[in-house]
């Protein structure tokens, strides 16, 4: 069974289509890239599957089951902007992962519990290279380091799919080319599947097992919002590192047991 | 250099900021002292010593009939009554300004309401506030619970919709459920902005609580002022004004080092 199957999607606000027909299936694991002009459907698409908003018609499902309509922790999302809590410090926006499931009604976690949640969250921290900054708040860290902070603050939830928006299209090149690497690097540890939309192409195919190209295939010029868009392109991409990937899963699960190389447990399942 | 670009440097800015009080002071002494020189039982623009001699009589000594020390007793009541106001006005603002920021079918049904109930003005029901509530302390301090809160709400339920939609989504995606999400993420972002709010709304406050008090009290900065008027008593009313005035200024100035104590990350943050 396919992991995320897309049935015939539609979505609509009032008389403006912006995504038609959509049909897609896509594997645990993936890693897609979502390109496309400005105003089709591409952001829209991700707050479908986020459950931030429902389709109009047809129906999305997540191993055979459909889609909750509302943001969960099975599926973790980093914005362009305003990702991280403004009034929590650098460790507190990610300790919030851990205790808000845990603690039903203070949403906070004392003693022992909080102490190994921030132990945790120290770790990951650490990974994304912010152990410095753990004491500060974001509007004291630059961009780059704020979606560093958004990316640990996903991640820690360990959910089953990633969402991305843009996540860093207001960042440096250089700043830019790090993220790449350690956006790879936590989805080759984790197996967890990403959406990731982004206006540069080449960051698509860089990143990407599978780009999406987002386009209108009919076009009314008298009512331009009278159709919507759909995926014209599908193409598979660095087809090795998907497969290396998928052999270290296997590996990893059979050899070295439920535990990954740095992660401390396994996310894959 | 235009004037636009021109700043003042450390000791000017010091120089320029006490400026118009110099000027104030220097205007009404020269006055009083004209006056009193054509006319040495002037009670308009009492002098600095005469001043200074009902201060003493209202802050020293004690009271020939009641023993008390007035100043002091007066304004013990009459921050009671702000204290209690404010207070009240804070915690109702901040869960009105809450419920109907957070959950869009409480706000359908509160929004408007309380858009409505800003517009009606204070002052013009406190006859019914001494109707309903008496003429004691309760009717004084309901009149700033209620000029207050619809507007500290509104406020504040302004300001919940401004936390960006990406807040409340990243909030569920980490777990939070309804309760937990405004526990853990708008209550500390809307305490920040009611410490801002509830500066703003301190003129309003006195303004009712000094009405409230010329109308019926028996003690208050505001009754003490309203009742020496009859005397034309000017060298106790304009020490008083002084008194409230620096009060007033006290309480903008502890609120503004709670706000920058408790919320230190507020000073960059967007919201």
């Amino acid at each position: 069974m396919s992991f995320i199957e897309i049935d015939n999607v539609w979505q609509e606000y009032g008389a403006h289509v912006v995504l038609e027909r959509l049909d897609l299936v896509v594997d645990e694991g993936e890693f897609c890239t979502l390109v496309g002009a400005s105003g089709c459907g591409k952001s829209t698409f991700l707050r479908l599957l986020l459950g931030q908003e429902a389709p109009s018609r047809g129906t999305i499902r997540m191993e055979g089951k459909a889609l909750v309509a509302e943001p969960d922790p099975d599926r973790g999302v980093v914005f362009q902007r305003y990702s991280v809590f403004p009034h929590l410090n650098v460790r507190d926006n990610v300790v919030l992962g851990l205790e808000l499931p845990q603690s039903r009604f203070w949403g906070r976690l004392f003693g022992r519990k909080k102490r190994a949640a921030r132990q945790e969250a120290t770790a990951l921290l650490e990974k994304v290279g912010l152990s410095q900054a753990l004491g500060k708040y974001p509007y004291q860290l630059s961009g780059g380091m704020q979606q560093r902070l958004a990316i640990a603050q996903a991640f820690i939830m360990k959910p089953r799919v990633l969402l991305l928006d843009e996540p860093f299209g207001a960042l440096d090149p250089g700043v830019r080319k790090d993220m790449h690497a350690l956006i790879l690097e936590l989805w080759r540890e984790t197996g967890l599947t990403v959406f990731m939309v982004t206006h540069d192409l080449a960051e698509g195919f860089n990143l990407g097992t599978r780009l999406l190209v987002f386009d209108r295939t009919r076009q009314d010029p008298q009512a331009p919002e009278a159709y919507g868009a759909r995926v014209t392109y599908d193409i598979p991409l660095n087809a090795d590192r998907h497969a290396s990937r998928k052999h270290l899963a296997a590996l990893s699960s059979r050899i070295l047991g439920r535990t990954s190389p740095t992660f401390p447990e396994g996310a894959n399942a | 250099m235009r004037f636009i670009n021109r700043h003042p440097g450390r000791g000017n800015q010091l120089l320029l900021a006490l400026l118009p009080f110099i000027l104030l002071l220097a205007a009404y002494f020269s006055g009083s002292a004209a006056r009193l020189q054509d006319n040495s039982d002037d009670k308009l623009l009492p002098s600095a010593a005469q001043m200074a001699a009902a201060i003493d009589r209202a802050a020293f000594r004690e009271d020939r009939r009641s023993g008390e020390y007035i100043l002091w007793n007066d304004t013990a009541a009459s921050l009671a009554r702000l204290g209690m106001g404010l207070g009240i006005a804070a915690c109702a603002g901040l869960a009105l300004g809450i419920i109907s920021g957070a959950f869009p079918l409480l706000r359908a049904g509160l929004s408007p309401f309380l858009a409505v109930a800003s517009m009606i003005p204070p002052l013009a029901i406190l006859p019914i506030l001494f109707i309903v509530f008496g003429l004691d302390e309760l009717s004084k301090v309901m009149l700033i619970v209620i000029g207050i809160t619809p507007i500290l709400a509104r406020d504040l339920e302004q300001k919940a919709r401004e936390i960006p939609r990406e807040l409340f989504v990243k909030a569920q995606t980490l777990g939070a459920n309804s309760w937990t999400l405004v526990l853990r993420m708008m209550l500390p972002q809307l305490c920040c902005r009611l410490f801002i709010s509830l500066r703003l709304m301190l003129g309003p406050a006195w303004l009712f609580l000094i009405s409230a008090e010329a109308i019926s009290a028996t003690a208050g900065l505001g009754y003490r002022i309203f009742l020496v008027r009859r005397y034309l008593a000017m060298d106790t009313i304009l020490p008083y004004v002084a008194w409230i005035t620096l009060l007033a200024w006290l309480m903008d100035y502890l609120l503004r080092q709670i706000n920058r104590r408790c919320f230190p990350w507020s000073e960059g943050a967007e919201t």
